[in-house]
């Protein structure tokens, strides 16, 4: 088992080069130069040689790619920004941690209010516990979250202005961002729970433990519902990778200094110590996640552990 | 009558149970009798759909909660009618005075638990007073009298091959010493020499912890091997009933059973050919009106089209065919 997390871990490595190599390549393929992008249409074509000479823009692109990533691993220097002449790290890691704060409460809500909803749903089959969540659900995975969040701006700022709408100054200006984050997935999870869950209660073993005399209650929390969690677990994890990605909507809608709308932003200019890094973390840090999903299912399924441990060589 | 019935561990009374779904009724069990003695075993035979594991569901209560349905009938265990009774008191029987072995060993096990862990689980539901350790000791003494070591009560259900799994299913089902045991098709899914085994061992421990026990099959040969009574059934029904002796070797049959036994190999007859029973079994939402073998049978005549038989009984043999209504020596379905 230890020797399969050491082994995801190094996996880690090839994929942060492989991700780094597409990014360069791509925005070295795109016509625009960032002394274009940030002197603007007005500025001359003798300015913005000079720009893209001091930045380093106009060196070949292998050896750009080579000396980013030396100085990546040797001094863990990601380089200045063109656009800023700010340190990349200093700039990003903030913004990072402003992402991943929203996307872990946006995840952690949408499993606490899924996942128990979905159980119930399946336990009480048929029953008005069962339709009105599932209808709900139904409708609410269909909205996507910058509709949510601009309908939660319109009543709860504009209407009943009972709560900020952009910033992130006190606690009360984290409470729109991450209900809008979290209620399509919540949705997602009830749904998917529930269907788990029906499975996992119509199979044989959970028959063999009724028939042991397991009251009701035993037969759900230790039989069917350790057996459920498998694909929610997966669920939960695929949601939270895409949040860090994909919160650039409501980082933009709710005015949030997080990595994805810094991204975007410096697109816009070309500026790609700040791509990349930011592109880095995000793959760091959706490979740990599927990571922490494949340990947390070696946990659940012991068939799934004996699987790892068979696999050391 | 009183004192019969305490000879009786099971007596089910007309019972019949549906499915029931939007869109439509399916009949499985139709107004069927069934007795146990105590200590004793009855083989309850039949092809797949004709109402076995549906009768033995409606004994534990445990048909699926929403489409099944008893419609009537009486189910006495011990002199009480379990139809009767609360879901808070079937916990109490279930696993401890009655218990079940299901036909399918590898999804059987609760693949997350160590099989420990599923037998320790069916003692301490019915054993508060026991502390870990005797629960612990009782588990290994539980696997070893199936004959799995004790220490591999840590491992999980995937280590195991499908025989052992059985086992671990029979310890299970084992391991509150149950009055009556429900094996339903425990060997189908095994292959033909741990079939013998599990068969070999569940006919020691019956003798041994003197328990009754419904044998539901659809192999005659475990029946002769295993059993005291048999009932045949079909389509929900049990169309003859007796005790080995009357079934295997008695003079008069239902056809559906003389069908059974031409179905089997046998070493002394020369034919080349097995000679199976034609059709099908009918389809339990639209019963045919008369005799439910009627469309199958070679025997049919317009009564058996029309009109359900009743059940005739001579001493412990009984029949339900048109063929043995009113004369006794009917003889035309056998040989």
């Amino acid at each position: 088992m230890h020797r399969y997390i050491l082994k995801r871990i190094a996996f880690l490595i090839p994929t942060i080069l492989g991700v780094t190599f597409i990014i360069y390549a791509v925005l070295n393929i795109t016509p625009s130069s960032p002394g274009q992008a940030i002197l603007g249409p007005s500025a001359s074509p003798a300015a913005i040689e000079e720009f893209n000479h001091q930045v380093g823009y106009d060196q070949p692109f292998l050896t750009k790619y080579f000396n980013y990533v030396k100085n990546m691993v040797t001094k863990a220097d990601f380089g200045i920004s063109y656009f800023t002449k700010q340190s990349v790290f200093n700039e990003v890691w903030p913004r990072f941690m402003v992402t991943i704060k929203l996307s872990l409460s946006g995840v952690a809500l949408a499993a606490l209010i899924g996942v128990p909803l979905g159980i119930l749903a399946a336990v009480k089959q048929y029953s008005l516990l069962d339709t009105i969540p599932s209808v709900l659900s139904f409708f609410i995975a269909a909205i996507p979250s910058f509709v949510l969040g601009m309908v939660l701006l319109l009543v709860f700022a504009q209407q009943l202005k009972i709560l900020p709408s952009y910033g992130l100054d006190t606690w009360r200006h984290y409470i729109m961002p991450i209900l809008a984050i979290a209620i399509p997935p919540a949705a997602q999870n009830m749904r998917f729970t529930k269907s788990s869950m029906l499975e996992a209660i119509r199979q044989d073993y959970v028959r063999t433990a009724r028939a042991k005399g397991a009251p009701e209650r035993t037969v759900i929390w230790k039989h069917a519902l350790r057996n459920a969690l498998m694909p929610v677990v997966t669920q939960i994890g695929m949601s939270l990778g895409l949040l860090i990605c994909g919160s650039v909507v409501i980082e933009k809608m709710f005015t949030l200094p997080g990595i994805g709308s810094l991204i975007i932003d410096r697109i816009n200019f070309k500026d790609e110590p700040i791509i990349i890094a930011g592109v880095i973390l995000i793959s760091i840090c959706f490979t740990v996640v599927m990571l922490l999903v494949d340990i947390i299912y070696a946990f659940i399924d012991p068939r799934i552990k004996a699987k790892y441990s068979n696999a050391k060589g | 009558m009183a004192e019969e019935r305490t000879d009786l561990i099971l007596d089910i009374k007309n019972l019949k149970v549906v499915y029931k779904t939007d869109m439509e009724v399916v009949e499985a069990v139709n107004n069927i009798d069934l007795k146990i003695g105590r200590g004793k075993t009855l083989g309850l035979v039949g092809e797949t759909g004709a109402g076995k594991t549906t009768t033995a569901l409606s004994i534990l209560r445990l048909l699926p909660a929403v489409t099944g349905k008893v419609l009537e009938g009486e189910i006495h265990f011990d002199g009480q009618n379990l139809m009767e009774f609360d879901e808070h008191f079937m916990h109490a029987i279930r696993g401890n005075r009655i218990s079940m072995v299901f036909q399918d060993p590898m999804t059987s096990l609760n693949p997350v638990l160590t099989v420990g862990d599923q037998i320790a689980e069916a003692i301490s539901l019915h054993n508060d007073q026991l502390s870990k350790e005797e629960i612990d000791r009782k588990v290994e003494d539980t696997l070893s009298m199936v004959g799995i070591l004790p220490k591999r009560k840590s491992d999980y259900p995937h280590q195991f091959s499908g025989g052992m799994k059985q086992r671990v299913i029979i310890a299970m089902a084992l391991c509150c010493e149950p009055e009556l045991l429900i094996a339903d098709e425990p060997t189908t899914a095994l292959d033909v020499t741990i079939q013998a085994q599990v068969l070999a061992m569940m006919r020691e421990l019956r003798e041994r912890l003197g328990m009754a026990m419904l044998m539901i099959t659809h192999d005659l040969g475990i029946v002769a091997q295993t059993c005291d009574d048999v009932a045949v059934m079909y389509a929900g029904e049990i169309v003859e009933a007796g005790t080995v002796e009357d079934i295997f070797t008695g003079e008069h049959h239902h056809p559906y059973t003389v069908g059974l036994f031409n179905s089997i190999p046998n070493l002394d007859s020369r034919a080349s050919r097995l000679k199976p029973i034609p059709g099908l079994v009918p389809d339990p939402t639209n019963l045919p009106k008369g005799c439910v073998f009627s469309p199958r049978c070679e025997h049919c005549t317009e009564i058996c089209r029309q009109q359900r038989p009743e059940t005739v009984t001579h001493g412990t043999h009984s029949l339900r065919c048109h063929l043995f209504a009113e004369k006794k020596e009917g003889g035309a379905a056998h040989e």
